[in-house]
């Protein structure tokens, strides 16, 4: 039983199957099978959030899942936030906001911040803070990232309009 | 990291999880949230030989309060208790301490059950079963097993749950008629185990404490349960400062913390006292509902 298993998920909407050892990580399966690398590896210890995705909507750790868990299961990663149309409105805040120094926690912080504006579409700065506290950024650019919610909020507010 | 290699097996009734634990003849370990296991499967402290993957099971995510328990299946996710309306509602204390578990990423996929079956004295939600007097029911091949969360701690990352056992679900007494309670925690940052945190339940006629219960987290080598403190209050009234001070005096002196990062023993000790009194307080107000 600790043979390879075929893992089927749906990637930001698209079907797409690995075969993978059941002690394959998440993030592992992600970037080196189904070589989306926009998602990141950090820590590796359940610290940073570098890796986080969406399984069925929820942000998680894909460091911290097995890939055999996301079996049947629906999946985002960073590579599915623009649109035909462009820029996702996060994806245009943390650019015109300068939500991102370095760039290597904002794969994570994308996606955790998608989460947030699905389930609370006008966050306060104390809401989005809480709801980042489990994604690290060690430039520190918090200040710009906030910023950067403020501003995916209000550009999908205007859409929605 | 990876983990050594292991069989994985994803049941889809808890039927076949035991059989599968009991073919796994103690090399198996349940998986639920994974959120403790994993990290320390990555680090190669633990090397279990087969995984028993509980997420495929249906019905074990009841989140209810039926026959005067609120019911918390092995697979409600520490977010769930954030984010019930119950649970805020009724008890508070629970609400208070899913803020606090580890960080929101983790609160998605972690599990109250299984943070229970882990064994941490560093875990809140081992020091609120114990403040709440939970009932820990679990299965195993000889059917159906009920733990006390009192004693359900054996030594650090030890628990009464069998090797052949299942945790399936807490139960919690829903809360009598002037029941207040409150968790309260000190962290270094978002993540961190708690430098100490105290969960108090107390019961009130009109201002005089009739029951309570006192946990402590972190500070000793198991979660503690504070009996003697708690016993000092009963009779007094919660307005009583010099009560109050008693119980946090007595909550600290049997708390065993030791000196690490996260502050001198005298340090967490002292904690201990002042945040004895704090959440005694805030119960206080909660049971005469003055404060949400």
């Amino acid at each position: 039983m600790s043979d390879k298993v075929m893992v089927t998920t749906t990637v930001n909407g698209e079907e797409c199957e690995a075969l993978v050892e059941p002690r394959t990580l998440l993030v592992h399966m992600i970037r080196e099978s189904l070589h989306l690398t926009g998602t990141h590896i950090g820590c590796d210890t359940t610290s940073c959030g570098a890796c986080t995705v969406l399984l069925d909507g929820r942000p998680v750790k894909s460091c911290t899942i097995l890939a055999v868990q996301a079996n049947g299961r629906e999946l985002a990663t960073v590579e599915g936030l623009e649109a035909a149309d462009g820029l996702s409105p996060v994806q245009e805040g943390f650019k015109e906001e300068h939500g991102l120094h370095c760039g290597y926690c904002t794969p994570g912080m994308m996606m955790t911040v998608t989460a947030l504006l699905e389930e609370n579409p006008n966050p306060s700065e104390d809401e989005i803070r809480k709801a980042i506290s489990g994604n690290l950024c060690r430039c520190t650019g918090y200040v710009n990232i906030i910023k950067a919610v403020h501003y995916a909020a209000k550009k999908k507010e205007g859409a929605a309009a | 990291m990876l983990p050594s290699t292991f069989d994985y097996v994803a049941p889809t009734s808890l039927d076949e999880a035991v059989q599968a634990l009991a073919a796994g003849a103690g090399d198996a370990k349940i998986m639920a949230g994974g959120q403790s296991l994993l990290p320390m499967m990555k680090l190669r402290l633990a090397s279990p030989g087969m995984i028993i993957d509980l997420n495929g099971i249906a019905g074990l995510d009841t989140l209810e309060e039926s026959d005067g328990m609120l019911r918390i299946g092995a697979l409600v996710r520490h977010a769930d208790l954030e984010n019930s309306d119950l649970v805020r509602d009724r008890y508070p204390i629970i609400h208070d301490a899913a803020q606090h578990v580890a960080d929101p990423l983790i609160r998605n996929r972690g599990t109250f059950c299984g943070s229970l079956a882990h064994g941490d004295p560093a875990g809140d939600w081992a020091t609120v079963a114990t403040t709440l007097g939970a009932e820990l029911h679990a299965v195993g091949p000889n059917g159906a097993v009920v733990h006390s969360a009192h004693d359900f701690q054996t030594s650090m990352f030890e628990t009464q749950l069998g090797m052949d056992q299942i945790l399936v679900e807490a139960r919690i007494p829903a809360p009598k008629a002037g029941q207040g309670s409150a968790y309260l925690k000190i962290e270094r940052k978002v993540g961190d185990y708690a430098a100490a945190a105290v969960g108090v339940m107390i019961v009130l006629d009109g201002t005089t404490v009739t029951e309570a219960s006192i946990g402590l987290t972190n500070v000793g080598p198991l979660t503690i349960n504070a009996t003697d403190a708690a016993a000092s209050l009963v009779g007094k009234s919660i307005d009583d400062a010099a009560a109050l001070e008693e119980a946090g005096r007595l909550a600290a002196e049997i708390s065993e913390p030791s000196s690490d990062l996260r502050g001198p023993e005298e340090y967490k000790r002292d904690l201990v006292r002042v945040l004895t009194k704090r959440a005694l307080r805030t119960a206080g107000a909660r049971a005469q509902g003055k404060e949400a």
